[in-house]
């Protein structure tokens, strides 16, 4: 007989006890294990992507904190061209004002200068216009300058007309203080005399004089009274002189003035 | 000569006999049973693994691939059950290439007890799937005419598993045999080579059938509305 119901029994038990302890010893370890591991590739997988979201996350954040720099270092440079050219404008105009205010005083000093220099002119003009007048008198006459000067004086007294002499003659009366009579040289006291005398007979009345020796005065004489003033020097014609040396002089200056202009700009 | 390894008594006491086929099928249980534990002894749950860590999560998960293919939903399920067939006779069919072994799978007695095991696991599965009338209610689909062809259907598949599995490994042990006492060299060889393949196909038609059983009893209102994708055009 090929069945053996025993064998059948035994090998249906063996079969069930196989399965119990395939069940123990294979298919559930090896299942958990290959859970396990689908549960940690799952797991890493879902950290990669978790990961690669914040890299993409940073990289965008990142790409904006460029853009923002970019955009405030553009700023910034725009910012700082804008105050460069300010302060370069400043400085112009500060480095004009400046040239202008050199430019300025040059002329100013160019004009004091030029003021002193006519002045300069002017008095050794007079000193050797008197000189050469003094010795040119003295060499022609036998009478000093002075005494020229002092008769000049007194023939320009005698020749006033009558409203300046009647001026004169209140003047000199009405004053409390006596006349002044100025000269640039130490009147002789026979001129003194002259003069007293002289002014006197004018006015037709005594008359007090104080004599006064001013070199300023440049050969030359004066009488002051009481505000009233009667005078001959020699700088009348020093002046129209100097008037003259002027005329001569103002084109040099001008052409000066206009030199330092261009030096200034 | 002998057909059958229940032949070969090793011991007997009254009623109580062990034969070859019983003797080899605990060898070969020992074998899995001591073998698996080894293995499994040290699992690693990373993407490092041995060889034989590796060797037997293919195995697995083939066994689970096969199951789910068949139509099975839950095929872990069912996998104590049709994993330990598969593996106990492609193992008693892979042995043969030790020399003086007697497969189990040779006798009739284990072949039966296994087809009987079937018997029994399809309709358990049925009624855990869809319930005890739900499962004998499927005997009367399409009509009720059909009850007796179902029945006979049913008893005719479990003898024919044991059939077709002792008779293929019955048969190969017996040319085997024949041919050793025909021409002793060479052609023997090839034949156990051929057998080894033909224990393999037979190891995995008696439990992709057994699925199959397991599967028209646990889905049998569910191909209508739900048909398998590999019959789709």
């Amino acid at each position: 007989m090929l069945v053996d119901w025993f064998t059948v029994g035994a090998q249906l038990l063996n079969f069930l006890i196989l399965v119990w302890l395939m069940k123990r010893f294979l298919y559930q370890p090896v299942l958990h294990a290959i859970d396990e591991r689908e549960r940690r590739i799952a797991a890493e997988l879902a950290d990669a992507d978790a990961r690669k979201a914040e890299a993409l996350r940073r990289s965008e954040e990142l790409q904006r904190k460029t853009a923002d720099l970019d955009q405030r270092r553009d700023a910034l440079l725009a910012q700082a061209v804008t105050q460069a050219q300010t302060e370069r404008q400043r400085l112009l105009d500060e480095a004009r004002a400046a040239t202008t205010d050199w430019s300025n005083q040059r002329r100013d000093a160019l004009r004091s200068q030029e003021r002193d220099l006519r002045a300069e002119i002017r008095r050794r003009t007079q000193q050797e216009v008197w000189a050469v007048a003094r010795k040119t008198l003295a060499d022609l006459a036998d009478s000093s300058l002075e005494d020229r000067l002092a008769e000049t004086f007194l023939d320009r007294l005698g020749r006033l007309s009558d409203d300046a002499k009647r001026s004169l003659a209140e003047a000199l009366q009405h004053g409390s203080d006596p006349a002044l009579v100025r000269s640039a040289f130490e009147l002789a006291p026979d001129r003194r005399a002259a003069i007293q005398r002289a002014v006197e007979q004018t006015v037709s009345g005594k008359v007090r004089l104080r004599f006064e020796t001013v070199p300023e005065l440049i050969s030359g004489i004066e009488l002051v009274a009481n505000g009233q003033k009667l005078a001959w020097t020699v700088g009348d014609y020093l002046t129209s002189l100097a008037s003259a040396a002027d005329d001569l002089l103002v084109p040099a200056g001008a052409a000066k003035d206009a030199a330092s202009g261009v030096e200034g700009a | 000569m002998h057909l059958s390894p229940d032949e070969v008594v090793f011991w007997r006491y009254g009623w109580l006999t062990i034969n070859a086929t019983i003797a080899y099928t605990w060898a070969l249980m020992a074998l899995l049973a001591v073998g698996s534990l080894l293995i499994t002894r040290n699992l690693s749950t990373g993407i490092e693994r041995s060889r034989w860590q590796n060797f037997l999560e293919i195995v697995v998960s083939g066994i689970v691939k096969q199951i789910e293919e068949v139509g099975l939903r839950r095929p872990r399920a069912y996998l104590g059950f049709l994993g330990t067939l598969f593996l106990f006779i492609a193992a008693a069919n892979l042995c043969t290439v030790i020399p003086g072994y007697e497969p189990p799978t040779g006798s009739l007695s284990t072949t039966l007890a296994l087809a009987l095991c079937v018997f029994v696991a399809v309709p358990l599965f049925g009624i855990e799937e869809q319930g005890l009338r739900g499962y004998l209610r499927s005997y009367l689909e399409p009509t009720v005419i059909m009850l007796p062809f179902n029945v006979i259907s049913e008893l005719s598949r479990t003898l024919a598993l044991a059939v077709r599995l002792f008779g293929n490994m019955m048969s190969g042990a017996m040319i085997l045999a024949i041919l050793l006492t025909i021409t002793p060299f060479l052609f023997p060889i090839v034949m156990t080579l051929l057998g080894l393949l033909t224990g393999m196909v037979q190891a995995y038609i008696f439990s992709i059938l057994a699925a199959v059983y397991i599967a028209a009893a646990t889905q049998v209102s569910e191909p209508k509305l739900a048909p398998h994708p590999e019959a789709e055009p």
